[in-house]
């Protein structure tokens, strides 16, 4: 409610402090926790998700830290940027996702480009086309080239609507013109990290591509507020769980691997993570917090769980079965998902937003 | 049947590719013969049978619609093709339609449907009255859509919005269009079926599968 009383309320309350924002489809709550972690004690931080400005204000009500760390939700960007001064933007990527009531992804990539116009102090992700068309009317932007395996809503060049060419190292341009950046701050290859021309070594606790890329764009950010490289890692090799994810529970004598995963790219990334040892269980809501549309179901790479089968929960496990059956993956519905802590062997859960929750309530309580 | 699914780089915003995967999987799984090939921006145009036509955003949208104009789209369609039009791809095989804002833009005009723009969007779950059916779904538009003289539309609209908040789609022969967006054959796994059988020019024997329980919970969710 405190907006509704001082729209100033948020540039009150950033006024003499230093600010980092992180927005973009997915990895923002880690990316920011990542960022709180690598900049050093004491930095405040919206830590629950609460990314609207609402959750601005509460974060910054609640600490009197100077330096300030805030995931944004990414209709929300143009707000946070204009009312909190940020000394750094970390753009990480744009993709379908919510589309019940989110704006389409290209609106989206078009409003930042207006609210990002002449700023500086962006860091954004190089190989997605559509974050760089946002990103490119800003001055002096650290571009860097993480992998981006999902690039189904660019194909279309967002300046002149030719379609892109994509090459497999991640690169990509438009007859137009319109291309990955040249010349850029850091990246991703076969050698490791780099930012600049040193190799930064970095043994990230937390799974994945996706977070060694998110871990990139937030040490690369970090250096515009005086934070090495390489000690920056040195303080992100001690995140172990973000908000319970990545967080592995001993359930009933089973060991459950929790995962996040609410949107076609983000699934991409959790199933690729699924080892062979693991069974998967698969649970998905359609309340308002998920999108009230599970379409997007259709959208995930389910490939990879060919011949095996998979236990679907969750409100909408009828449409996650369906969509399983006829991609020729086993589906078993199942409706109260307490009962199969009877099972052995390990496991990885993967759900959407509410259903998260329940997941991460369950084994915390049961 | 050769199925194709046209464009899907440009039109397949809401899990669009549903409704190849659910053609293809109750066709087979009756062991009748089915292809299915994504046509990209950079293939030559295919000869196919029926002609699947999904979402997309504006942009993109009005790519599509230029390159099937200039494909050999409209003359294998005259020729005796199918075409299933769900949400971009109703609009598209319409005479009008317009995009970011009220600029309007020729449609392939395989159907006499004009789309303008329409305040609110209709976003929400829809459900139709299709003879003594139903057929349910979700959609995600900001058209209102008329339809010419002699074009019947797909159902009656009991849930939802549709074309204008009373009718959906629109049916004309070998010609499936509605604005229930992505799987909404998966979904309706009797629609599908009604579609296969005019394709392949026969009834289908019934197939039971975890889509009947999906329909039906759908059906109770939306239709009280």
């Amino acid at each position: 409610m405190g907006l509704a009383v001082n729209p100033h309320l948020l540039e009150d309350l950033t006024r003499h402090r230093q600010v980092l924002l992180v927005s973009g489809t997915n990895g923002k709550t880690t990316t920011a926790a990542m960022l709180r972690q690598a900049w050093g004690p004491d930095v405040a931080g919206n830590h629950t998700g609460a990314n609207m400005p609402q959750g601005h204000v509460a974060a910054l009500v609640e600490s009197e830290s100077p330096r300030v760390v805030l995931e944004v939700d990414e209709a929300y960007l143009g707000e946070a940027v204009a009312r909190t001064s940020p000394r750094g933007i970390v753009l990480l990527n744009l993709s379908r996702d919510q589309l019940d009531r989110a704006a389409e992804v290209r609106l989206l990539a078009e409003r930042w480009r207006h609210d990002l116009a002449g700023r500086r102090g962006v860091t954004a992700n190089a190989n997605d086309p559509l974050v760089v068309f946002a990103a490119e009317t800003s001055f002096d932007v650290q571009w860097v080239q993480v992998p981006t395996p999902w690039t189904k809503d660019a194909f279309a060049c967002a300046h002149c609507t030719r379609p892109l060419h994509f090459v497999d190292d991640g690169d990509w341009w438009c007859e137009c013109g319109f291309r990955r950046p040249q010349h850029c701050r850091a990246r991703i290859d076969d050698d490791g990290m780099w930012v600049g021309d040193e190799l930064v070594d970095l043994s990230l606790r937390l799974p994945g591509q996706m977070n060694r890329s998110n871990a990139l764009m937030a040490l690369c950010a970090l250096q515009g507020v005086g934070v090495e490289a390489h000690e920056g890692a040195r303080r992100l090799e001690e995140l172990t769980s973000v908000e319970g994810r990545y967080r592995v529970y001993d359930w009933r004598g089973r060991r459950i691997r929790l995962v996040l995963a609410k949107n076609p790219a983000g699934f991409g990334e959790a199933l690729r993570s699924v080892s062979h040892e693991e069974s998967v269980w698969i649970s998905i809501n359609a309340r308002l917090a998920d999108g009230r549309d599970p379409s997007w179901l259709y959208d995930i790479d389910v490939t990879s769980l060919s011949g095996r089968s998979v236990m679907c929960s969750g409100d909408r496990c009828l449409d996650l079965a369906t969509r399983l059956t006829y991609a020729g993956v086993g589906a078993d519905v199942v409706e109260d998902p307490s009962h199969l802590s009877h099972g052995e062997g390990d496991v990885c859960v993967v759900a959407n937003y509410t259903a998260f929750r329940e997941w991460r309530h369950r084994l915390e309580t049961s | 049947m050769r199925i194709a699914v046209v464009f899907p780089e440009l039109l397949g915003t809401y899990g669009d590719g549903g409704n190849a995967l659910a053609l293809s999987w109750r066709a087979r799984a009756r062991g009748l013969p089915v292809t299915v090939e994504e046509v990209s921006l950079d293939s030559p145009f295919p000869d196919a049978d029926l002609y699947l036509l999904g979402g997309g955003e504006d942009g993109p949208q009005r790519l599509a619609t230029d390159r099937l104009a200039a494909a050999s789209f409209r003359e294998r369609v005259a020729n005796g093709a199918g075409v299933v039009a769900v949400c971009a791809g109703f609009q598209i095989i319409g005479t009008q339609f317009s995009v970011e804002g009220d600029e309007s833009y020729p449609g392939l005009g395989l159907i006499p449907a004009v789309t303008v723009r329409g305040t609110p969007r209709a976003v929400g779950d829809i459900a139709l009255r299709v003879g003594s059916k139903f057929l349910v779904g979700f959609e995600n538009h900001g058209g209102r859509t008329s339809l010419g003289e002699g074009l019947e539309p797909l159902g009656q609209v009991v849930k939802g919005v549709g074309n204008d908040g009373r009718v959906d789609g629109a049916r004309a022969p070998r010609v499936w269009a509605t604005y229930a967006h992505g799987p909404v054959l998966a979904q309706n796994p009797w629609w599908c079926d009604e579609i296969l059988a005019e394709m392949y020019g026969h009834s289908l024997e019934p197939l039971a599968s975890v889509a009947d329980r999906l329909y039906d919970a759908r059906v109770a969710a939306l239709v009280s």
